[in-house]
């Protein structure tokens, strides 16, 4: 008997797909997701436009939150920590949160290095924006990934921009002979082992799932439509004028993604999405994607 | 040919419909309640069960998965599909299709960290079957027409009724098709009776 394997923990994340991931502070939220139909929760101290809102330094949350999220639902329980934060990580994984996302949303621990994700029992998903970024934090070991997008923002263009970056790269990985390789994978800064399961399997050899910017179910169906395994709702739920109402509406727009006629009539008097900012608005030092190497 | 089915409302979909053409057979992602009568057998594959029961709901799947059940064609639960087949859940007062004789207990070997791979003899498939069990439930206890097919550290983790089968890990995270293969079989057997 092995815990701890790829196959088990990467085996969480494929039981993940077609749903989505809800972003709560508190045990009220948490139920509020389940009920709703999220696959998982996401336990935070503050969502991203709160993070945002608030500045300073943002670290995990209080032990508490997460604790008190995990007694009140049955489903998966995800937790932040820092990038490159050992500790952080380390005390999650004893307190037996189910996964944990290694986020550039908090202010990162260490500026050089992620942290080194084979080392753990527990399974992590890390953010990225390309395909060199994406398998690099495989290579780390990753079990699952996401888009970064721009957390917080209610605004879907930087997630749409990188699962579209990272598919066409996976695609080109693909058609490439075998002797291109390794050029791509010094190119893309990709362990060329990746590259090589990558174009056997035609694929990437681990769920990827949409996050950053995600704010009404018809941004939630046009990220699975391009592809996407799954998706992560941060702000776009608890911040809006409806939360149980978007909740419900984004998990069904998710799995019936190409169902147009119900998207639409679930878009209806859904109350007001939570406010946007537009991203060349935000100042460089802003932008939390760029975080993480 | 024989068509499976597999419920696509979540979960590991591609792995199911992967392991059912492996096989020999033609599968088919059932998104709408209408599409049941399409095929011969249901997979009800791996994914968060109380997910699955509200889009279920959601589109009255739950009927139609009901006559499914009646029907005389096979199916076949996989961890969460597993507790969706089971007719008593523990800690909950309704099953949800509730068609198979056994009490099952959710995430019954604890959270995610202590979910493990483990070798397993199921009776009539393999003495070797790598298994992987992702807070996986448990089957506490089995009725009288229930054929244990599988236990591990003492607990059943596998079993048979008649048309049904369940199981508490998932076969469709490896290369191994024997146990999806079992299922067609019993779906071609099903066929014949019906013949």
């Amino acid at each position: 008997m092995k815990t701890g394997t790829d196959r088990v923990k990467r085996g969480m994340a494929e039981m993940q797909k077609g749903g989505v991931i809800m972003d709560v502070v508190n045990a009220e939220q948490a139920k509020i997701a389940e009920e709703a139909g999220a696959v998982a929760v996401m336990a935070l101290e503050r969502v991203p436009s709160d993070i945002r809102a608030a500045g300073g330094v943002a670290r995990m949350a209080d032990p508490r939150i997460v604790e008190e999220v995990m007694g009140a639902v049955s489903i998966p329980v995800m937790a932040k920590a820092r990038i490159g934060h050992i500790v952080e990580a380390r005390l999650l994984e004893a307190m037996g949160a189910d996964y944990i996302d290694e986020s550039e949303v908090l202010t990162p621990a260490d500026e050089e290095y992620h942290l080194n994700k084979r080392d753990y029992t527990v399974p992590f998903v890390c953010g990225c924006r390309d395909l060199g970024e994406a398998a690099r934090r495989i290579g780390e070991g990753a079990s699952m990934l996401r888009t970064k997008g721009e957390p917080g923002t209610g605004n879907i263009v930087e997630a749409v921009r990188h699962i579209r970056k990272v598919n066409a790269q996976v695609r080109k990985v693909v058609g490439m002979n075998e002797d291109e390789l390794m050029t791509e994978a010094k190119l893309l800064g990709a362990p060329y082992e990746l590259l090589l399961e990558i174009k056997s399997l035609g694929r990437l050899p681990v769920v990827n799932f949409a996050a950053g910017g995600v704010a009404t179910p018809a941004d939630a169906a046009l990220m699975m439509e391009l592809g996407a395994d799954g998706v992560f709702v941060g702000s776009g739920i608890f911040k809006s004028e409806n939360p149980a109402k978007f909740a419900r509406a984004i998990v069904e727009a998710t799995t019936h993604y190409q169902d147009y006629k119900l998207i639409a009539e679930l878009s209806k008097e859904l109350g007001t999405p939570m406010k946007g900012i537009e991203i060349s608005s935000l100042a460089p030092e802003a932008r939390m994607q760029e975080r993480g190497w | 040919m024989i068509k499976v089915g597999v419920l696509g409302l979540q979960g590991a979909v591609r792995e199911h419909v992967l392991s059912v053409e492996a096989c020999g057979a033609e599968a088919v992602v059932i998104k709408r309640k209408e599409q049941l009568d399409e095929v011969d057998g249901l997979i009800l594959p791996g994914g968060e069960s109380t997910t699955m029961r509200r889009l279920i709901d959601k589109y009255d799947f739950m009927d139609s998965l009901k006559e499914f059940a009646q029907s005389g064609k096979p199916m076949f639960g996989t961890c969460a599909g597993l507790i969706l087949l089971a007719n008593h859940i523990i800690g909950y007062d309704e099953p949800h299709i509730g068609v198979m004789d056994v009490q099952v207990e959710r995430n019954s070997f604890g959270r995610q960290r202590e979910s493990f791979e483990a070798d397993l003899d199921i009776a009539g498939v393999a003495g070797d079957f790598a298994a992987v069990f992702i807070r996986a439930p448990h089957i506490v206890e089995a009725g009288e027409n229930v054929e244990v097919l599988a236990k591990h550290n003492g607990r059943i983790v596998a079993a048979r009724e008649g048309r049904f089968l369940g199981c508490s890990f998932h076969p469709e995270l490896t290369d191994d098709h024997r146990l999806t293969g079992y299922f067609i079989e019993m779906i071609k057997e099903s066929k014949q009776v019906t013949i």
